[in-house]
């Protein structure tokens, strides 16, 4: 099966989609290539602007557009959105509420070769810490182009987390994607693993790997990270009383930090974070780092049971 | 412009100076200095130039303003409210606990903000955007951004400099409060920003120097702004901090600092006499 990188289908989704919605325009900062968005410039030149190498201007020209009635996609990596321009998003896109979507790529440790200063493992921390801000991190290919169209028909900021790395499809079709509402991929009695973008997968393949084991888990694809869906965190954590986050970004302030909230403040059980354990990432091919920073199937494995021992 | 025009704009521009000093006074905090050295070019674009309708703010086809330097907030809510965007009671709210008006633009609650601000660099980017939308939907309005000199120490003002002479938008107009003070003292000694024309034309962009406080200067200069294709243009507008306050004239001290009572009755009786 062809593993499609989630920026892939995010450029096609652009193309298609802005056939429909018109009033979908898309800035780059000299990276369209690389973030997929040049399949949108191909199609309609007159609505892909790029703004050159200068990322917290990218931000600020999508906030001006965004006042005057677009709906403007702002791409670059995920580093340099959020890391470069976090303030310009701060002050000219979330606090005024702008109707951009800042599609970031690139994000995490699985971009490789290119190493820690190209691997934004704290850029859904930043966006989680900014009022207004909605953060969707889709799983595959369908997922995201389902993203996509439900960014186009939200009203305000949103920070969509993109990925270099081909992954393999987890929807076929029928997804039912909605902004705030995790999907509940495996229906299971002893941990939940709740996880979000790349690790989607993963925590599929362990599910399968802790089923050989007869240990049944439930496995949620947490694609909106704010607002989280805290209904399906604690209906699931009531039912199975174990759960385990799984993320390809830091411990800290992510996935895992956004469900411990929910969880200590209102249905407290054993729960286990897998993800990047606040150390920075380094060159190499992705699926040795995603090895060597302990993000495997059998990482989220050792996660479920070490939560079901702590019952 | 004619010479009742002239005397017209010059009244309003003395009822927007008083308004600053009495709010700025009722708030105890803020910024006089800068909000007093862009009076007239405000008076001159809402009361002159811009297109726009106080009673529909959202109007898709106005003109717009992004006053880049948010701290000169009071310069634009005098101004607004002078035209009729809100009525002037709210003026002696400033900077009070569930006013509408914030101590920094804030577009989503205040009529006729176009664009918040308060983040010194920044306003110059989202006027770009604004700009490039108009050129995407052949609209013909126009857009104003008022920039600091100090904030042209802002790496992104170049950025977005060099944004807005690429895509030639020559719908964009900028002034540059050019009253050579910031915080700590004159911009040559913090940090020195001349030549200032050189570098707007060295990024693309058509510049034009005035007095910044001469009404008919600023009108040639738009109309120049208007006749420029194919290139935005940099008004750069020599100006006075503190202008028409004696006392606060040139003072770095009255970058943000507000009048007491004492120092508003002063500043009030000076400009009973019009400048
Ligand atoms: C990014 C940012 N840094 C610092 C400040 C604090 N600040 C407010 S006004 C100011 C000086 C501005 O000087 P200038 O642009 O010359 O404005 P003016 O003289 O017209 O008041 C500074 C440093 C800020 N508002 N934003
Ligand atoms: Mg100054």
């Amino acid at each position: 099966m062809a593993k499609i990188a989630t920026r892939e289908a995010y450029g096609a989704a652009l193309a298609e989609l802005g056939e429909k919605y018109e009033n979908v325009v898309v800035l780059d900062a000299d990276l369209s290539q690389s973030t997929k968005t040049n399949e949108f410039k191909k199609k309609f030149p007159d609505r892909f602007f790029n703004i050159g190498i200068s990322e917290q201007d990218l931000m600020g020209t999508a906030a001006g557009l965004a006042t005057c009635g677009k709906i403007p996609f702002a791409s670059t990596f995920a580093m340099f959105a959020t890391g470069r321009a976090f303030e310009q998003i701060r002050n000219s896109i979330a606090y005024p509420k702008l109707n951009v979507k800042i599609a970031a790529t690139h994000a995490g440790i699985t971009i490789g070769e290119d190493g820690a200063s190209h691997q934004a493992i704290e850029d859904m921390a930043l966006m989680r810490a900014v009022p207004n801000m909605t953060i969707v991190n889709p799983a595959d290919a369908l997922s995201t182009r389902k993203a996509i169209e439900a960014a186009i028909l939200h009203k305000g900021p949103m920070y969509i987390r993109l990925g270099r790395l081909g992954v393999p499809e987890v929807y076929k079709e029928n997804i039912d994607f909605q902004i705030g509402k995790g999907i509940l991929l495996e229906e299971g009695k002893d941990v939940t693993i709740i996880a979000c973008g790349f690790m989607v997968h993963i925590a599929l393949e362990a599910s399968s790997m802790l089923k050989e084991e007869g240990i049944s888990a439930e496995v949620i694809d947490m694609h909106t990270i704010k607002p989280i869906d805290e209904e399906i965190i604690i209906n699931s954590a009531r039912k199975t009383r174990a759960v385990v986050t799984a993320e390809e970004h830091n411990i800290i302030g992510g996935l895992g930090g956004a469900v411990a909230e929910v969880l200590c403040e209102k249905y407290p059980v054993p729960m286990v974070r897998v993800g990047i354990k606040d150390v920075f990432g380094q060159s190499g091919k992705p699926m040795e780092l995603v090895e060597l920073y302990g993000i495997r199937p059998k990482d989220v494995v050792a996660a479920a049971k070490k939560a079901i021992a702590k019952k | 412009m004619d010479n009742k025009t002239l005397e017209q704009l010059k009244e309003k521009a003395n009822i927007i100076r008083k308004d600053i000093i009495t709010m700025l006074a009722e708030a105890k905090s803020g910024h006089p200095g800068g909000s007093l050295s862009a009076v007239e070019i405000l008076t001159y674009l809402y009361f002159k130039e811009m297109n726009v309708d106080p009673s529909n703010p959202q109007w898709p086809d106005r003109d717009r303003f992004v006053l880049s330097k948010g701290h000169g907030a009071p310069v634009l809510y005098s101004t607004l409210a002078e035209k009729g965007y809100f009525p002037k009671e709210e003026l002696m709210k400033l900077r009070k606990t569930g006013a509408m008006l914030q101590g920094h633009p804030d577009m989503k609650d205040t009529p006729g903000v176009d664009m918040s601000t308060g983040s010194l660099g920044q306003g110059l980017s989202a006027s770009n955007g604004m700009a490039l939308a108009g050129k995407i939907d052949n609209k013909n309005y126009r857009v104003y951004a008022l920039l600091g000199d100090g904030e042209m120490q802002e790496g992104q003002v170049w950025e977005a400099a060099m944004t807005a002479a690429h895509y030639k938008l020559d719908n964009l107009t900028v002034f540059i409060d050019n009253n050579g003070l910031q915080i700590d003292g004159t911009n040559e000694d913090v940090k020195n920003v001349n030549p200032i024309e050189e570098k707007w034309k060295a990024f693309g962009w058509h510049v034009i120097t005035i007095d910044g406080h001469d009404l008919q200067h600023i009108e040639m200069a738009v109309e120049e702004a208007k006749n420029t294709k194919g290139k935005p243009t940099a008004i750069i507008a020599k100006t006075v901090k503190g202008k028409g306050v004696s006392f606060m004239e040139n003072q770095v001290g009255w970058h943000g600092v507000a009048p007491n009572e004492e120092q508003k009755e002063k500043a009030l009786k000076e400009l009973e006499v019009r400048i």
